[in-house]
């Protein structure tokens, strides 16, 4: 799997006193198994951006090739393709509509052509996967908790069984435990089932601690595309951007500015805290 | 007024004592199913009696589904106690002819910015609320002005509130509470969909009101980061108050508050991992200055040993 970005324009409310670029020539390469961290404040164009990964938006010029497939092209079944990069929305819990857990999250593959067995199987395995109770299948899912119901939503994607999984801010509005939870389950699915990720968030915090590559967005371009130690190294553009680097990125800049004898580009709790017991020992 | 410090308890003297009270508050949610029979009860506020100052900033922590949102609502009679009282300012919320009055004196800041505002343009959404409690046409004027410049967005009076972000339209949400003149304002997560930039100009914003102009805030946040300028912190667990105490108290009590689903910010963690692995670190750190104050002692120690 390869999806490749080439050039990709898109404008809202062409033709109009108002016209705005939302993506300016962006271009990149996602491999198969990474975990990309998409970061930009609101605005910025990351949403619009998804939104072209399955083809529910139509660049003005450049494309998309998936597999080496123009995605745009007349001819490409873009049916397939959005079983195959599945993508969740903000806030997906108010996009549930099934009586069931099981009718909802059984949707998405029947949908794709498969039967009602095949469906339901492909559901199942998707529920256990985010890690819902046996005894949630039959549950409207308008009875679940809030971190519940957005566990549900993923297991809808998931149940088609996607190559690519597009999160869009899955873990806005959980309490701390619930962030932990859902962004421990989502490294998961890279780590156990080889999935390739593209987490959308502007919490930089969250993305340090599981991406391996960041994609920084600001005004509809690409600004930075790497690994993230190197892309917290620009506090200074980060912050005039309106994003932030991870606090502890903070922590180790002011304990070298106060002398004491770190290594910046520690990002996590875990590397901060051994760096700085490294140079008091 | 003098600059509140960090975890400092500093509510104005001179006041009276009480501004909210709440007392044994029990708040209980039916559910049905789809024939609406009755299948079963949840408490969502069990039994909670607390008191607020006036001018004090309060925080309410709590895992999703902890009665913070609940107990919220009562202290402006969006809900009514089912046992129990709410005093607010005097008023107690079951008296109905103190709706309007309760109303006004507490405003209530939501989460989603997109469901909160009504008007075309940011100055008319402003003044949307004091037209509505009938405060004469000159004064309405005034008071958008002043709300908006309060906020930092007087010079978006005549945008379309959709083409503003996240954390400007708080801010114009934020305004049209001011514009009614409240002496409180309760903050239901009103970060949870905004920035980074977004997150720091409302929490900047509800210090601001509450230092310079004196306003009671009630916030509710997951964001342990901004919870540290308040003056006291409640954390709720299955519809009780489990905790309460400064910033500094409630954050000196790390394994108590993940066993609640929360977590303490950033630094806090860090300083207590650093502690864990034998530093001579206190408990309760807040901030990075604090952080590096203490290492820059360890080291000092050290090169004189």
């Amino acid at each position: 799997m390869k999806l490749i970005a080439d050039h990709l324009v898109y404008e809202y409310n062409k033709g109009t006193a108002q016209a705005r670029r939302a993506l300016d020539d962006v271009s990149f390469v996602l491999d198969s198994g990474e975990f990309v961290g998409l970061i930009g404040h609101t605005g910025s164009g990351k949403s619009t951006l998804v939104q072209h990964l399955n083809a529910l938006l139509k660049p003005d010029s450049g494309s998309i090739y998936y597999e080496g497939a123009d995605i745009y092209e007349k001819d490409y079944d873009r049916k397939a393709l959005r079983g195959k990069v599945g993508l969740v929305f903000q806030y997906p819990e108010y996009q549930l509509f099934e009586e069931t857990v099981l009718a909802e999250v059984s949707y998405g593959p029947k949908n794709m052509g498969h039967d009602k067995k095949e469906a339901e199987l492909a559901a199942y395995a998707a529920i256990k996967r985010v890690g819902l109770e046996d005894e949630c299948f039959d549950q409207s899912p308008f009875d679940l908790s809030g971190g519940q119901k957005r566990r549900v939503a993923i297991a809808s994607v998931l149940a088609m069984k996607p190559e690519i999984l597009v999160l869009d801010e899955p873990t806005a509005g959980l309490d701390p435990a619930g962030r932990t939870e859902l962004l421990d389950m989502i490294a998961e699915l890279k780590e156990k089932e080889g999935m390739t990720i593209v987490l959308v968030s502007h919490s930089m915090d969250d993305v340090a601690e599981v991406a391996d590559r960041i994609i920084v967005m600001d005004k509809g371009k690409i600004v930075f595309d790497d690994i993230p130690t190197e892309v917290f190294k620009h506090v200074s553009e980060l912050e005039t951007m309106g994003l932030a680097a991870p606090e502890m990125s903070y922590v180790l800049r002011d304990l070298k500015a106060a002398g004491i004898p770190v290594n910046e580009g520690a990002i996590t709790l875990k590397e901060t805290k051994e760096e700085i017991l490294r140079v008091l020992s | 007024m003098a600059k509140k410090k960090i975890g400092e308890k500093t509510a104005p003297e001179g006041r009276p004592s009480s501004f909210l009270q709440i007392r044994k508050l029990k708040y209980e949610y039916i559910r049905r199913d789809e024939e609406n029979n009755v299948e079963g009860i949840t408490t969502a506020v069990d039994d909670v009696s607390f008191d607020v100052k006036e001018g004090e900033f309060i925080a309410i922590l709590g895992h999703n589904g902890s009665g913070k949102s609940t107990l919220a609502k009562h202290i402006n009679a969006i809900l009514f106690p089912e046992e129990g009282e709410v005093i607010l300012d005097g008023m107690n919320t079951k008296d109905e002819d103190k709706l309007l009055d309760i109303r006004r004196t507490a405003g209530m800041v939501f989460q989603n910015p997109d469901n909160q505002i009504i008007g075309q343009v940011v100055d008319e959404d402003v003044a949307f609320g004091p037209e509505n409690m009938g405060v004469p046409t000159e004064e309405i004027k005034q008071r958008v002005e002043e709300s908006l410049k309060t906020l930092g967005m007087w010079e978006y009076r005549n945008s379309s509130p959709n083409r503003l972000s996240g954390g400007q339209k708080q801010r114009v949400s934020i305004a049209s509470v001011i514009a009614m003149h409240p002496k409180c304002i309760i903050f239901d997560e009103p970060t949870a969909m905004l920035d980074p930039r977004g997150r720091y100009e409302v929490i900047r914003a509800a210090r601001a009101l509450n230092e310079v102009e004196g306003i009671t805030i009630i916030l509710i946040t997951h964001y342990m980061e901004e919870v540290i300028h308040a003056d006291r912190v409640l954390v709720m667990d299955k519809g009780k108050v489990k905790m309460e105490g400064t910033p500094r108290e409630i954050f000196s009590r790390v394994e108590e508050l993940k066993e609640l689903r929360l977590t303490v910010p950033q630094v806090t963690e860090l300083a207590w991992e650093l502690k864990k692995s034998g530093l001579p670190i206190p408990d309760g750190i807040l901030t990075r200055e604090e952080l590096i104050k203490e290492i820059l002692k360890i080291m000092k120690e050290y090169i004189y040993r």
